[in-house]
């Protein structure tokens, strides 16, 4: 009885375990593949981990540091991956990104101008946060909308928003919301009011941790909750999987694709804002580059699952943060943190590379992220 | 054909599956210009052996000889060697290419290097020439009807020198003209030598075409017999393993108040032609009153139109007194529809849901499913526990992908679903098409019941036999139209026959009179 009891359990185990498998030894694969191309170029791969994990995980304030990398990568990686979940690629999260960081700056410098009065922070910060969440949700949900009653591709519309977004974005910051202060030379906004700041977890000087980074764990269960709890998440999911099925079930598609791509678009939005509103109490241009498109990495390595998000964000994370210490004890360049994560990015996408050296058998059913280009 | 001309013989095949024991000790011959029909259910094993004699898998055990030699089949290429071709149920065809690029593909013909697309045209011109398959080698595969694809997938096989042909559930998808053009090919083939391993699961086919059958059930052979020596009832229950009704038994209906009202009813398909013209019929709660056809005369948009799946052009529906054209989905659903639709894995599941989900697709949002928006994932389990009860839908778990079931099984799924919300009216679209005969007793004897519990059935079906032995009224739809609704007491097959074709009985009856 106990042997049966515990193979039970062994077996729930793995079923448990299984999804990790393939991300695990796609990671794993890279670093090896990442090792020996540091060797090659002449450096000593074993000091230059020794260094990123150090920088990474070493000292409270690098852990605090992988956190603060962590959180737009968790908001910006559910974005992509409720899009996922609703059959839509959302390669919009950059754009969408900007502008949330943009309405939350506004909000944060200029409104208690506006008002011609102080505001409490437990006002504030939520106006200046809310701003940013409605203003991805409206650049998220045009594509979505051109999608659904037009069927304007959204891969196409999302990068074409995006150009949009970024060259909006540069004009304001260098014309209407350039920080006026005389000594600012650059393209940024003035210092979001005091009131409309998320305060650090600690108050530690050095240690940048803030409640931002419990929002965004909070929001992955508040994602998962959606899609796998709620009868708006089984809507959502059923027009991923099959739009006809969901047609025949009375499901109203057309609104459930533009509403998909809103709700991505406001997480995007929300990491942009809680950037500025945690972080940098301002925004500037080039600050986010990048965030939305590894945002897609981070979905695709997470399986477009909440909580597999939550740790490939951490895994990016970490090395973008504990890259600085290796270059500076190693001096091998950051940017083999790119080829790294490109080689497990190579490796999750293209599974049965890695399915094919470690012999795992294939699953007859593979995770199909979008419908592709004819979806 | 004499008995000792045994071109392949299959001995002792062995092949297990985790958990499934595929083929168990399978053996069987085939003479030369036989046609060997290989019976069987769903999941009876039939498709694994031909898959082992194709090369696609290896057996455990057992082993094929060819002309009497033994053989070893690592892959297709062994078994196109060794003279053996297979048309599968799924056409391996590329659409832009030409018959005879298709024909040519994986065995190139090559002049110094350049396709010589002449020389293997001639070749199939001949070929069809030999064996009466009609078909150019110079058409794209794509402008094709199906039954035209299906002649090139054989010559692709004669074009490899094949004498053995397997045809896999070659009548699946044919109507049943097609179907009699290929029995037709199949029998030349035949008087020519070639040898047929023939596949299905319809007992009507096996009796018209075979020479010998072979009934295959959970993996063993359960003997092989002769059209002349047998029937279909012995044929079914050779298959299921017990006695099949293949009648279905009902009272005469007692039908009440009209459910569904059509009144001139026009409908466009997806290239804007009008193939539904001004439809008008009723429907009766306690009545099943049946739509034939020949596929393709706009019973599809018929049924989609009803549903709310596609827009209507011009005219009303009712149902139940309330007006319902033009609606979407939800609102005529929620007027007391039930809907088994025509594509079963397109429209009727979601194939990578669970067998819960999908038991609630319609309903996940009604109380007890949903409460404030949220799934009550407890209640979803006890009525998918309650349904697979009910409606004897085999799977191992609630908690299994809808795709890992028979289709049988997953139509069942969707029969559960429909049948158990608060209904008035059903439209059932090609309920059994695909399925084995213990699912086609299943579905037929449920929607008799539904019938008898004062539900109003329409019953769209392109198989005429499934019309007849249903329905007690026949509406026959030919080019967009309803030629004539007919009792169904009255009405014979020949009768059907003349309206499928378009011809009125009056129009036939006063031009067989002679004119005064």
């Amino acid at each position: 009885m106990q042997s049966t009891a515990e193979k039970g359990f062994i077996k729930r185990l793995g079923q448990l375990l299984e999804p990790l498998l393939v991300p695990f030894l796609a990671i794993f694969t890279a670093v090896i593949l990442g090792g020996i191309i540091i060797k090659v170029v002449g450096g000593d791969p074993i000091a230059a981990y020794k260094g990123l994990v150090q920088g990474a995980f070493g000292s409270p304030q690098a852990l605090s540091e992988t956190a603060v990398w962590s959180t737009p990568y968790i908001f910006a990686g559910l974005a992509v991956a409720l899009g996922f979940k609703g059959g839509l690629f959302n390669i919009g999260a950059e754009g969408q990104l900007a502008f949330g960081a943009v309405a939350a700056a506004l909000i944060g410098y200029a409104l208690p101008g506006w008002l011609h009065t102080s505001i409490p922070p437990y006002i504030h910060i939520p106006l200046a946060v809310g701003a940013g969440v409605l203003a991805g949700a409206i650049w998220g949900g045009i594509p979505g909308a051109l999608k659904a009653y037009t069927g304007g591709h959204e891969v196409i519309n999302t990068i074409m928003m995006n150009y949009i977004a970024l060259n909006i974005t540069s004009y304001l910051l260098n014309g209407p919301m350039r920080d006026p202060n005389p000594l600012n030379l650059s393209a940024r906004t003035p210092e979001i009011a005091v009131s409309a700041r998320i305060p650090p977890i600690f108050d530690i000087p050095g240690m940048r941790i803030h409640w931002g980074f419990v929002l965004a764990l909070l929001m992955a269960v508040v994602v998962w909750w959606l899609l796998w709890k709620t009868t708006l998440g089984f809507e959502i999911r059923t027009v991923g999987a099959n739009p006809d099925a969901a047609k025949y079930a009375g499901i109203n598609v057309k609104w459930i694709i533009t509403l998909s791509m809103a709700l991505s678009g406001a997480l995007a939005g929300l990491a942009g804002a809680i950037e500025v509103t945690a972080l940098n109490y301002r925004h500037e241009l080039g600050f986010s580059t990048g965030y939305g498109f590894d945002a897609i990495a981070i979905a695709l390595l997470g399986k477009n699952n909440p909580f597999g998000i939550i740790l490939a964000a951490i895994l990016f994370g970490a090395m973008r943060n504990g890259s600085t210490r290796m270059q500076f004890l190693t001096q091998i360049p950051v940017d083999i943190i790119s080829v790294i994560q490109a080689l497990i990015l190579l490796f999750v996408a293209a599974d049965a590379i890695i399915r094919f050296i470690y012999r795992i058998r294939a699953h007859e059913e593979r995770v199909v992220l979008t419908r592709g280009w004819g979806g | 054909m004499t008995e000792n001309d045994v071109v392949l013989e299959a001995k002792e095949i062995t092949k297990q599956f985790p958990g499934v024991l595929a083929n168990d000790h399978v053996s069987i011959d085939l003479h030369k210009g036989e046609i060997h029909a290989l019976l069987g259910e769903n999941g009876a094993g039939k498709t694994t052996l031909m898959n082992i004699l194709y090369g696609l898998y290896r057996p455990d055990s057992g082993q094929v000889f060819v002309n009497g030699k033994p053989i070893v089949i690592h892959s297709p290429k062994d078994s196109i060697q060794a003279g053996i071709g297979m048309v599968h149920q799924h056409f391996m065809l590329i659409p832009v290419f030409s018959v005879a690029e298709n024909i040519m593909l994986g065995d190139e013909t090559t002049h110094l290097g350049v396709l010589d697309i002449k020389a293997v045209s001639q070749r199939v011109r001949d070929l069809s020439h030999q064996y009466g398959l009609e078909v150019d080698p110079d058409t794209k595969v794509g402008q094709l009807s199906v039954g035209a694809q299906q002649r090139v997938e054989i010559v692709k096989t004669l074009y490899r020198n094949a004498n053995i042909l397997i045809l896999d559930e070659p009548t699946a998808v044919l109507t049943p003209q097609e179907t009699e053009d290929l029995f037709r090919i199949m029998r030349q083939l035949a008087a020519r030598g070639v040898s047929i391993i023939f596949i299905t699961h319809k007992l009507k086919e096996v009796l018209a075409v075979a020479d010998r059958i072979t009934v295959m059930r959970a993996g063993h052979v359960v003997g092989t017999t002769k059209p002349n020596e047998t029937n279909e009832p012995k044929l079914a229950s050779m298959m299921v393993g017990r006695e099949v009704i293949l009648t279905v038994q009902k009272q005469p209906a007692k039908p009440k108040d009209e459910v569904l009202r059509v009144e001139d009813l026009s409908v466009l398909d997806d290239r804007d032609l009008e193939v539904v013209k001004g439809v008008s019929f009723d429907v009766h709660a306690g009545e099943i009153l049946g739509i034939a056809g020949v596929q393709g005369n706009g019973q599809t948009q018929l049924a989609e139109a009803l549903t709310g799946l596609r827009p209507i052009k011009s005219g009303k529906v009712f149902i139940s007194d309330k007006d319902v054209s033009g609606k979407t989905p939800r609102p005529i659903i929620e007027t007391g529809l039930a809907h088994i639709p025509e594509d079963r894995q397109r429209h009727g599941l979601v194939l990578s849901y669970t067998v819960a989900d999908n038991m609630v697709l319609c309903n996940y949002y009604l109380k007890p499913f949903a409460k404030w928006g949220v799934l009550q994932q407890d209640k979803v389990d006890e009525n998918a526990r309650r349904l697979i009860k009910d409606f004897d839908v085999r799977t191992p778990s609630p908690y299994v992908p809808t795709s890992k079931l028979s289709g049988g099984n997953q139509q069942k799924v969707i029969v559960a679903r429909e049948l158990s919300r608060p209904i008035k009216l059903l439209i059932a679209s090609q309920p059994t098409r695909g399925l084995d005969v213990g699912s086609i007793e299943y579905i037929h004897k449920e929607i008799v019941a539904m019938r008898d519990r004062g539900i109003g059935v329409l019953l769209i079906s392109a198989e005429l036999d499934e019309i007849m032995a249903l329905s007690d009224r026949i509406a026959v739809m030919y080019q967009g139209q309803i030629m004539d609704v007919i009792k169904a007491g009255q009405a014979t097959k020949e009768s059907l026959g003349l309206l499928m074709a378009g011809i009125k009985p009056s129009v036939a009856a006063e031009a067989a009179a002679p004119k005064p």
